[in-house]
């Protein structure tokens, strides 16, 4: 190693050694994984500070494990104290809560509220039917798995975002995109709709690029 | 940690929430030798170790119903016994957590000094690993040991990202320098 590393982690060659022991340990997301491995693969300096990580890593293993266990006492002071616990209210699911509602109804409150019930479809069933009647008119039947081929005018692209990656951030990154998810996922992959307008190849090659940089994203790539 | 052992975790929380003994002891089981040694390196008292164990499940049967699951349920643990541990120590007049009276703490492994003379490697980073002080001890258990990312630590120790990494960073330079001091160079710092 050299003077040079003797500092805090800071440029891209320390930001790579910092990241190191996550590399070893397996925690690295697909994209700073990808970024180790190929500074690995022409850096000695890196390969050999990665077999003393590693060499830490087995150390701190085997001291850890040295350690020993705790003695029964501490099982038997826990549950001893669980067991002191005032009893807790069972939560019941929503089912139970209904079956435990229903139970409870007299035979004619039962009645009158089967009564109300069927009256609901009823209303339910002639709404449902006016609502299709007036968005298809009279184009005749068609089967429940029919679905009408969607126009996407826009730029389509194949995404896998990263295991680690949080809804909250995912609807972000798509609204920054103007994206929106059309299909998926399927082995992991969603398909995406960026734009409303295709996009010639070198410009639509730039923006997948681009949305393959970010941190969430594992993978990207036009969807054909 | 597995992909299933963290569902089946959040399962087992759940089933806690509703008061199901059982689920406990098969939790308890499962991590309570894991949350043991990482207590046992903060504190560095079995007797104290243990009463720390019972407390942190004993949490985990009261909360579980809080449990959001943002967290593996792992990381939530060790969250909790380090908040208790140095909650702890602060309590104790006689081990305040500054790195020099922690370093200071009695230690049973060897001095790198004696252990310079038992050539081996393995050992003598063992010893120096014993040496470091309890900021960075914490942080090479929680990654070599434990296996937390980045996010995971900054987590249970409430620090950002990047002091994360820098604070592995050092500690890994402290490492070296304890390791240069018993005779055994590897370069660096």
């Amino acid at each position: 190693m050299t003077a040079a590393h003797d500092q805090l982690p800071g440029g891209e060659p320390d930001a790579i050694r910092a990241l190191l022991p996550w590399y070893a340990n397996g925690t690295l997301g697909a994209q700073d994984r990808r970024r180790v491995e190929e500074a690995l693969a022409h850096d000695p300096a890196l390969v050999a500070e990665l077999a003393a990580i590693r060499e830490e890593a087995a150390e701190t293993i085997h001291l850890n494990e040295t350690l020993g266990a705790p003695s029964s006492q501490a099982m038997h002071k826990l549950f001893a104290a669980i067991d002191a616990e005032p009893a807790r209210r069972t939560r019941l699911s929503l089912s139970a809560r209904i079956a435990a509602f229903v139970t409870a109804l007299s035979p004619r409150a039962l009645t009158a509220a089967a009564a109300a019930v069927a009256v609901v479809l009823v209303v339910q069933a002639g709404v449902i039917g006016r609502v299709l009647v007036e968005q298809y008119g009279a184009s005749g039947y068609q089967t429940a798995s029919y679905q009408p081929s969607k126009t996407t005018s826009g730029t389509t692209a194949l995404v896998r975002f990263a295991p680690e990656a949080k809804a909250s951030e995912i609807s972000d990154l798509l609204a920054s995109y103007h994206a929106s998810v059309v299909d998926g996922p399927k082995a992991g992959m969603f398909r995406i709709l960026l734009g409303d307008k295709p996009l010639p190849n070198a410009e639509r090659d730039k923006l997948i690029a681009r949305l393959q940089s970010e941190k969430i994203v594992g993978f990207a790539a036009p969807a054909e | 940690m597995s992909g299933a052992q963290a569902a089946s975790d959040d399962v087992l929380i759940a089933r806690i929430a509703s008061g199901d003994r059982l689920a406990m002891q098969v939790f308890y089981g499962r991590h309570h030798v894991r949350v043991y040694r990482f207590a046992l390196r903060l504190v560095r008292n079995e007797q104290v170790a243990e009463d720390l164990i019972s407390d942190v499940f004993l949490d985990v049967w009261r909360q579980a119903g809080k449990f959001e699951g943002r967290s593996a349920v792992s990381t939530w643990l060790l969250a909790i016994t380090r908040f208790k541990a140095l909650s702890g120590l602060r309590r104790r007049k006689d081990a305040e957590l500054d790195d020099e009276t922690a370093a200071s703490i009695e230690d049973t492994s060897d001095d790198p000094e004696v252990t310079m003379q038992k050539k081996d490697t393995g050992e003598a980073l063992r010893a120096c690993l014993g040496a470091l002080s309890q900021e960075h001890r914490e942080i090479v258990d929680l990654v070599y040991y434990h296996e937390k990312s980045v996010e995971e630590v900054a987590g249970i120790v409430g620090i950002p990202e990047n002091t994360v990494k820098t604070r592995l960073f050092y500690a890994r330079k402290k490492l070296a320098e304890l390791l240069k001091a018993a005779g055994i160079e590897r370069g660096w710092p």
